[in-house]
């Protein structure tokens, strides 16, 4: 159980971006999408600079694309969203000739918004992906606590890091229980069974919740996380 | 001699109003090896928790006192008992809840202000006793069960307790961790409360037994006149496994 990893983004590399300090890192994917959001959406041959600039890391990482863009699905709905907008805005129509000699008639700073939207995003995403390919969860972590990121905040993000995969584990097992009685989670004729399992994993999360608390009271935690950079 | 442990008419109810516990008397020595049997649901983690003052009349209804080495346990007295006392919880997943081994390891003695060298060394003294010191630099979810149960006996030992206290240690193990686990327990030189339903491993490791039945201690003296009281196993749902008879096993072959 909890045999899976708990960085499926994380590329294993020592290349300078694997080992440039995680606060740097950080701070520069900040700044990098800060910049991007600020870029007009008509500025086009800025955008092909934020990707140049992009490209230029993800090479100098030597993580393989092919690893990157699978990765980057999380993107769709977003793009989806962003292709509806050009038929759904108002202002002037430009027609958009199609093969087939159809031509398709669509609103013009609509279709502008759709290009920064679906840019903006796909730099933005690709940047994350980066930090995170080449960055260990635990380190962006202290990176953030090194750029003094509230204590608390900090410590949610690092057990949500640590019970993820024990929780998806619990879930796994529950649907292989419900399959193995023959139910079929994704039918919706056993989405009732569905919604109670989800339910109980809630209760046994929090119980676990609960328990993991008690653990740490009784090893003299006091509300803060020690500083355990010493034992490093 | 100040006992370890010396519990005194301990009673205690959940907030819900199950009454888990009804007055227990327990005393545990330096340096004994002792465990706590009972059927599933007499109390026994109960009992763990009022060890080191998780559960205590003031969480609930409850009556009687909880000292360890002469110290009552009190609110006052907390991060003193909780160094005193170190539990080992029945599901490692619980336990071990930092980014890495060393972390985790190094999580109670950091609380106890340690720093820098010494609690370096701490947390390597500790994995070196459980065997696990080269797995510092790992995930602690990388790690097989029996791993991870070794490395939650490591977080606890690294703030050197005066007594070790395991909910059910053998559970979930497969044969040969489960040995594993009991040469390391043999070899530490600290008092040990175990609980289990694992009645050979009792036996193996424990020269003194305590039951607890229905929140009651109804039995208590050595592993072996426990096991053999047949009248008192039946009453009480403990059984002994199939095929495994205390009395065939060799007398200078127990501990104790
Ligand atoms: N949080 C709780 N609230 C109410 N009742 C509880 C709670 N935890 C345990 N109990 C009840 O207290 C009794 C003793 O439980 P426990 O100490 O966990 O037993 P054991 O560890 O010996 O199996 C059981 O009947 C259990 O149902
Ligand atoms: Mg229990």
């Amino acid at each position: 159980m909890g045999a899976g990893h708990g960085h499926r983004l994380h590329f294993h590399g020592h290349s300078v971006v694997h080992r440039a300090p995680a606060h740097l890192k950080i701070l520069a994917l900040l700044a990098f999408v800060l910049v991007v959001v600020a870029t007009p959406r008509d500025w086009y041959a800025a955008y092909a600079v934020h990707l140049a600039i992009l490209l230029g890391v993800v090479a100098a990482s030597r993580v393989p694309l092919g690893y990157l863009l699978p990765r980057m699905v999380i993107e769709v709905p977003f793009l989806l969203f962003a292709a509806l907008i050009p038929f759904i805005a108002e202002g002037p129509q430009v027609a958009v000739a199609l093969p087939g000699g159809w031509e398709l008639s669509v609103s013009e700073p609509g279709l502008l918004a759709a290009w920064g939207l679906a840019a903006k995003g796909t730099l933005g995403v690709l940047a994350s992906l980066t930090l995170a390919a080449t960055t260990e969860p635990d380190a962006v972590l202290r990176g953030l606590q090194r750029l003094r990121m509230p204590e608390l905040l900090v410590q949610i993000m690092a057990f949500m890091v640590r019970y993820l995969d024990v929780v998806t584990a619990d879930l796994g097992r529950m649907l292989t229980a419900m399959r193995s009685r023959g139910a079929d989670p994704r039918s919706p004729r056993h989405w009732p069974a569905l919604a109670r399992t989800l339910g109980a994993l809630f209760v046994r999360s929090y119980e676990r919740g609960e328990r993991v608390h008690l653990a740490m009271l009784s090893r003299g935690y006091d509300g803060r996380l020690p500083d355990v950079e010493g034992a490093r | 001699m100040t006992p370890v442990l010396d519990l005194q008419g301990v009673a205690f109810a959940y907030p819900d109003g199950h009454q888990a516990l009804f007055g227990v008397d327990l005393h545990v020595h330096p340096g004994e090896r002792v465990a706590l049997l009972g059927p599933n649901g007499a109390g026994k983690t109960t009992l763990v928790l009022h060890l080191n003052g998780i559960l205590s009349a003031e969480s609930g209804h409850g009556a009687g006192s909880v000292r360890v080495s002469g110290l009552p346990v009190t609110k006052k007295n907390l991060a003193e008992i909780r160094r005193r006392v170190g539990i080992v919880f029945q599901d490692p997943d619980d336990q071990l809840f930092m980014g890495s081994v060393r972390a985790d390891v190094a999580f109670g003695p950091a609380n106890l202000g340690l720093r820098g060298a010494a609690l370096d060394k701490r947390v390597m003294d500790a994995l070196e006793q459980v065997g696990m010191a080269e797995f510092a630099d790992r995930p602690p979810h990388h790690l097989s069960f029996g791993q991870r149960r070794r490395v939650a006996v490591a977080t606890v030992l690294a703030m050197e307790p005066e007594i070790l206290v395991l909910d059910e240690p053998s559970s979930n193990l497969d044969p040969a961790s489960r040995r594993e686990l009991a040469d390391i327990l043999r070899s530490l030189d600290v008092t040990v409360l175990m609980v289990t339903h694992d009645l050979p491993y009792a036996l193996e490791l424990c020269p003194r037994s305590v039951v607890l039945s229905g929140g009651r201690v109804v039995a208590d003296g050595r592993t072996y006149d426990v096991l053999t009281d047949d009248e008192l196993m039946r009453a009480h749902r403990l059984e002994l496994p199939w095929g495994f008879d205390p009395r065939s096993i060799p007398v200078d072959s127990l501990p104790g």
